[in-house]
């Protein structure tokens, strides 16, 4: 007999594996993040063990499973797949039921997801082959930097005189970095510059109408990039609990709703 | 684990007969090269075949040769050798990966029909209807080969086609006959033009009803297909043996709407696609979309091979108006209705737009269109990044990612 019927949502993006289990009211009762790796079956499994532990269930209280992310067929026990772009919007949309223009930063990807007022996607889109903009961007700069990844959002809003980046291209940005390093310009002025880099690249993408939400794992990590994006678009932008979550949120509630047709 | 669904594509079986055609086209312009006679002219796709045709020149078409390249996906590996020698990258993938090609000594022609290498040309004639590349190509291979090469200059962003554009290509037409009758050593005959553009009309005329049987429902036929199919109606313009094979398919795609069979299984989506096709992806994409029951089924690439203006009794005056009415040459204006249109006829649910990185002139989504046609019919769109030759261009998992996100956007809307 089921103890707790329980809907689990898996997103394994390009750099982390996200799942959200979910109860039958839609709460979000356990979840788990680690790196994607090179095995990607291996580390749903995993997350999929820690977020059941975590939401108190066992494996045989899973109702339903679907995976999303760009390693959504390699998830063993997912019944089903939707796009990440899908479960984005019905992640956020969760959270927000109302006409939004959903801003995702991922780690290869960013995506903007405009949503009617029923939830209803009316369009999307994905950065171009490229990987200005993203998580994967602030990776290298914070290589470049030679500084942990997780000090980037305190460095930031420390920043007192933003120093301006240029370039489209990663390789070139890392190259204006190198440059005001040189120039003996702050740290904390430069991962500003950076931020800044990524929201630019963001906001070329369409246009930030309705109410803004803000996803992804970048967001999760780098508060301070909201802030940013707030001052330069001048209204408030909504953020989830649990923003680098949304994507498998999203999976579960589909879960719920069992309308994955895959 | 989920499984990626696999569905059964109908097969179409005039396509033998149509590989049939393309071979015997293709061993025919080799016997000539060969022997000598009778003499290649070289033609752009939209070129003025006909006229060449009328002279009895055996015409090789450069950009079906480097399709080919394309979907046998040899042309990413030859684009880098024209880039060396210093065409940009980012200029048409058609011309580098065909020069690339040549200065490798190689071409698709080997493994599908034995043929060693293309044809010499005795004469090359471009028209810039396709774009100002081509005449950067053909000058190339003129000066590689020591043949004259002759061209019609076309007229871009046209509005409305007026008597002035008719003139002035009609007599940049009538000019290529001195010396195409120097090369041909002989002397031109109105009536075999004639005769020529007849043909190349019936040509037309059939390739539109083929493609129009993708107005039933559900449609017997793909883009995926037609950008196969197309074969005769762009190297066979002018000859009887084009106007036969399609006769043959035609019987074949009113024989699938009679019987309600669809080239997809299940079509639940109708979808039309604006811009190049990725040639090195064709089956892929053929299959991504079948998966999703989405029928890609129309698009203004192989429609653009449609010439309803040519009129036998006014030759030059005629191929001028085809010629210039095409879609490609066409202003945003003109463009947007032609669109407008094609979505109401093949009552289409989605648009996919193509922007091919080195295709600039047929990538019809840089300045708003897909928007303000969004807006105007309320079918959503799609564009995806991509390009006709060079495969370096494409992501085919963010293309997938994207195709897959899109039909669940049209699915949503239905409910």
């Amino acid at each position: 007999m089921r103890v707790q019927p329980v809907y689990v949502g898996v997103d394994v993006g390009a750099s982390r594996t996200k799942v959200a289990v979910l109860d039958a009211v839609k709460t979000l009762i356990g979840y788990a993040v680690q790196k994607s790796g090179t095995d990607f079956s291996a580390t749903a499994d995993d997350c999929l063990k820690h977020a059941l532990a975590m939401a108190g269930a066992v494996e045989t209280d899973i109702v339903n499973a679907i995976s999303t992310g760009y390693g959504r067929k390699n998830v063993t026990y997912a019944r089903g797949t939707r796009t990440e772009i899908g479960c984005h919007a019905g992640g956020c949309y969760h959270y927000f039921p109302t006409a939004i223009t959903i801003i995702d930063i991922g780690g290869q990807d960013n995506k903007v997801i405009k949503l009617d007022e029923a939830g209803r996607r009316t369009s999307f889109k994905m950065n171009r082959k490229c990987a200005a903009g993203t998580g994967a961007f602030l990776e290298e700069m914070s290589a470049r930097l030679d500084i942990p990844l997780e000090r980037m959002n305190d460095l930031a809003s420390r920043s007192t005189d933003m120093v301006k980046l240029g370039s489209f291209c990663t390789v070139f940005s890392a190259t204006e970095v190198l440059e005001n390093i040189r120039h003996g310009k702050k740290i904390e002025d430069i991962v500003k510059g950076v931020f800044f880099s990524v929201i630019r690249r963001v906001l070329e993408m369409d246009a930030m109408s309705e109410n803004v939400v803000m996803t992804g794992g970048v967001v999760a990590h780098n508060l301070h990039l909201v802030r940013m994006m707030e001052e330069l678009i001048a209204k408030p932008i909504w953020v989830p609990e649990q923003p680098q979550l949304t994507g498998a949120i999203g999976a579960a509630i589909y879960a719920m709703d069992n309308r994955s047709e895959n | 684990m989920p499984e990626e669904k696999k569905t059964v594509r109908k097969k179409i079986a005039a396509a033998a007969d149509l590989n049939n055609f393309m071979r015997d086209y293709y061993l025919a312009l080799d016997a000539a090269a060969q022997k000598g006679s009778p003499k290649i002219a070289w033609c752009t796709s939209v070129g003025p075949a006909e006229i060449l045709r009328a002279f009895g020149f055996q015409v090789y078409f450069p950009e079906t040769h480097s399709a080919m390249l394309g979907a046998t996906r040899m042309a990413t590996d030859f684009i880098p050798v024209a880039n060396a020698m210093g065409y940009s990258p980012d200029i048409c993938s058609y011309l580098t990966a065909d020069i690339g090609a040549f200065l490798k000594g190689v071409t698709p022609l080997a493994k599908a029909f034995n043929i060693k290498s293309i044809p010499k040309p005795d004469v090359l004639v471009f028209n810039t209807n396709q774009c100002r590349d081509v005449q950067d190509w053909f000058n190339w291979y003129s000066a590689k080969f020591n043949a004259p090469v002759l061209g019609v200059h076309t007229y871009r962003g046209v509005s409305q086609v007026t008597d002035k554009h008719i003139y002035s290509i009609a007599k940049q037409l009538e000019a290529l006959i001195p010396p195409l009758e120097k090369i041909a050593g002989k002397k031109f005959e109105l009536n075999d033009l004639k005769r020529t553009v007849a043909l190349s009309r019936e040509c037309s005329e059939l390739w539109k009803k083929i493609l129009d049987t993708a107005a039933a429902k559900p449609a017997p036929i793909t883009f995926f297909d037609g950008t196969t199919l197309m074969g005769p109606a762009v190297v066979g313009r002018g000859t009887q043996k084009a106007i036969d094979v399609y006769k043959i398919l035609l019987t074949e795609l009113e024989e699938r709407i009679q019987k309600g069979e669809g080239a997809v299984e299940n079509e639940k989506f109708r979808i039309y696609w604006d811009g190049m096709p990725v040639w090195g992806r064709l089956s892929a994409h053929a299959q991504l979309f079948s998966a999703l029951n989405a029928n890609v089924l129309a698009s203004t690439y192989c429609n653009s091979w449609i010439f309803s203006a040519l009129d036998p009794e006014d030759p030059f005056n005629s191929m001028a108006r085809a010629y210039t009415e095409l879609f490609i040459v066409r202003s945003d204006e003109a463009k947007e209705m032609y669109i407008k249109n094609m979505l109401a006829f093949f009552k289409v649910d989605g648009v996919i737009y193509h922007d091919a990185k080195t295709c600039p002139n047929n990538s019809n989504c840089r300045y708003g269109m897909p928007q303000r046609l969004e807006h105007q019919t309320g079918i959503p769109s799609l564009t995806l990044n991509g390009d006709l030759n060079d495969l370096r261009m494409i992501s085919d998992e963010q293309t997938k990612t994207n195709v897959e996100a899109f039909i669940e956007q049209l699915q949503e809307h239905r409910h």
